[in-house]
């Protein structure tokens, strides 16, 4: 069964469409990559995948859970899908330890006593034990992703979205925070990523979405898509950031 | 007419504990209106944010010594009970420092970032504890230079009680003038009280503003 299904979802920005009837499937363990032009509904679809956008017509099921259902919990359902932006959104009041055991404490999935082997453990797994007690202003931006990224898996989730998780980055940091994305992926984790990082989809995705205009438009594994294009727009997309 | 002496020099001086006793209740209690209307400015329900609003537009867009008269002559007209100075003027200047604060907090809490919101809410926490453990700390800070800076306008502001006869520092400086004549000393007598009252605070909220922007600048 598959653990993300977005069914015609349509929505608009005022008189902008910006999804028009699109519809995916994500089973456990897939690693779905997003790419597309700026403009293209992308980080849209992304964003309304927990809620953070709402649709207006079809559905969106994650986990078996109807995500723009009024009924729906949606603080519950977010412990369960993490997401990292682009422009990482850290705490700044908080440390790197802080940062990663709040949601966790608060939302009573440990106790106080157990919040720094845990924030340990999940720092360390983005190669981060070093700075247990760095504020994030003390950190770089590959840093701070990286953090971002340990704060997201301390609620062990089920499914983690990264909007343009690199897009802000100096191109030097990009590697350090792609390459804690792929032991992710190795792992096993189920991953929705909105990315301009071409050889990272190609190297790493089991599916590529391209879209454009709103809608899915082309779709493939990495192999069948960046081998042969087959849509002249897709040919295009690749052209330009190749 | 007689000539300034040491009595009127600490007369004026003990009125000061009245001008800052006034300015620290109406601060402590308005405080507590304005947590009320930032937090009801921000809150998701609408009928909150409009009876916020309201109370806010009545007080900005009402003289404070109006309100003051109101409560020390008016008030005992309607109900036929007097109220002190003290009493009124506390009364008076908490409400506006509910509104006015209550707007600084406002804007401290909406200037803390989309991304913070959206951050918080994606680590599935509730709106409750996004409010206290991510947007309240760092509007906190945003908010604290503003708040001296209020502070300072408060203390200056209290000499408004001396129209309803609360001897603080301005009505001891009247009354000395009145029976010495030496309008000039005492008035600026007056003011360098205000302004060793008013000055260090000034500065600290400039020092916070400084300390802030180099938070930021990070």
């Amino acid at each position: 069964m598959s653990l993300v299904r977005i069914e015609s979802v349509e929505k608009h920005f005022g008189d902008n469409h910006v999804l028009r009837g699109v519809s995916t499937e994500v089973a456990k363990g897939d690693i779905v990559a997003l790419v597309g032009r700026s403009g293209s509904g992308k980080s849209t679809l992304l964003r309304c995948v927990n809620g953070l956008e709402t649709i207006g017509s079809g559905r969106i099921v994650v986990d078996g859970v109807d995500v723009h259902a009024p009924s729906t919990d949606l603080a519950l359902l977010r412990q369960r899908v993490g997401m990292v932006f682009q422009s990482f959104n850290l705490f700044p009041h908080l440390s790197a330890s802080a940062n990663v055991t709040l949601a966790p404490v608060l939302t009573k999935k440990i106790t106080r006593d157990e919040a720094p082997a845990l924030a340990r453990q999940m720092l360390e797994r983005v190669g981060l034990g070093q700075k247990l007690d760095a504020m994030p202003s003390q950190l770089s931006g590959g840093q701070q992703q990286r953090v971002a990224i340990a704060r997201a898996l301390a609620m062990s989730p089920q499914l983690m979205l990264f909007d343009e998780a690199t897009s802000a980055l100096d191109p030097e940091l990009v590697g350090e925070v792609l390459r804690v994305m792929e032991d992710l992926a190795r792992e096993g984790m189920t991953m929705m990523v909105v990315t301009h990082e071409m050889a990272f989809a190609r190297r790493v995705a089991s599916e590529v979405l391209f879209m454009n205009q709103g809608r899915i438009w082309e779709r493939g594994t990495p192999e069948r898509m960046f081998g042969a294009p087959q849509t002249p727009e897709f040919q295009q997309f690749v052209q330009s950031v190749v | 007419m007689r000539s300034l002496s040491i009595a009127d020099l600490w007369l004026i001086l003990g009125a000061i504990r009245w001008t800052v006793a006034l300015a620290l209740t109406a601060l402590v209690i308005g405080s507590v209106i304005a947590l009320g209307i930032a937090v009801a400015r921000t809150s998701r329900h609408a009928w909150l944010r409009v009876v916020a609003r309201i109370y806010v537009e009545l007080v900005q867009g009402t003289p404070l010594l109006g309100v003051l008269f109101l409560l020390y002559f008016g008030v005992p007209m309607l109900m036929g009970i007097q109220i002190d100075a003290f009493t009124a003027a506390t009364i008076a200047f908490s409400l506006s420092a509910g509104a006015f604060l209550g707007e600084i907090w406002r804007g401290s809490v909406e200037s803390v970032s989309k991304g913070q919101w959206e951050a918080a809410a994606c680590v599935g926490l509730r709106r409750w504890h996004v409010m206290r453990h991510v947007v309240w700390p760092q509007a906190a800070r945003v908010a604290l230079a503003p708040t001296v800076s209020y502070l300072v306008q408060l203390i200056k502001n209290t000499s408004l009680a001396a129209l309803v006869g609360l001897v603080e520092l301005t009505r001891s400086g009247q009354i000395v003038a009145g029976s010495t004549l030496a309008h000039l000393p005492v008035f600026c007598g007056v003011a360098l009280c205000y302004f060793a009252i008013c000055y260090p605070l000034a500065r600290l909220a400039l020092s916070l503003e400084g300390r802030m922007h180099v938070a930021r600048a990070h």
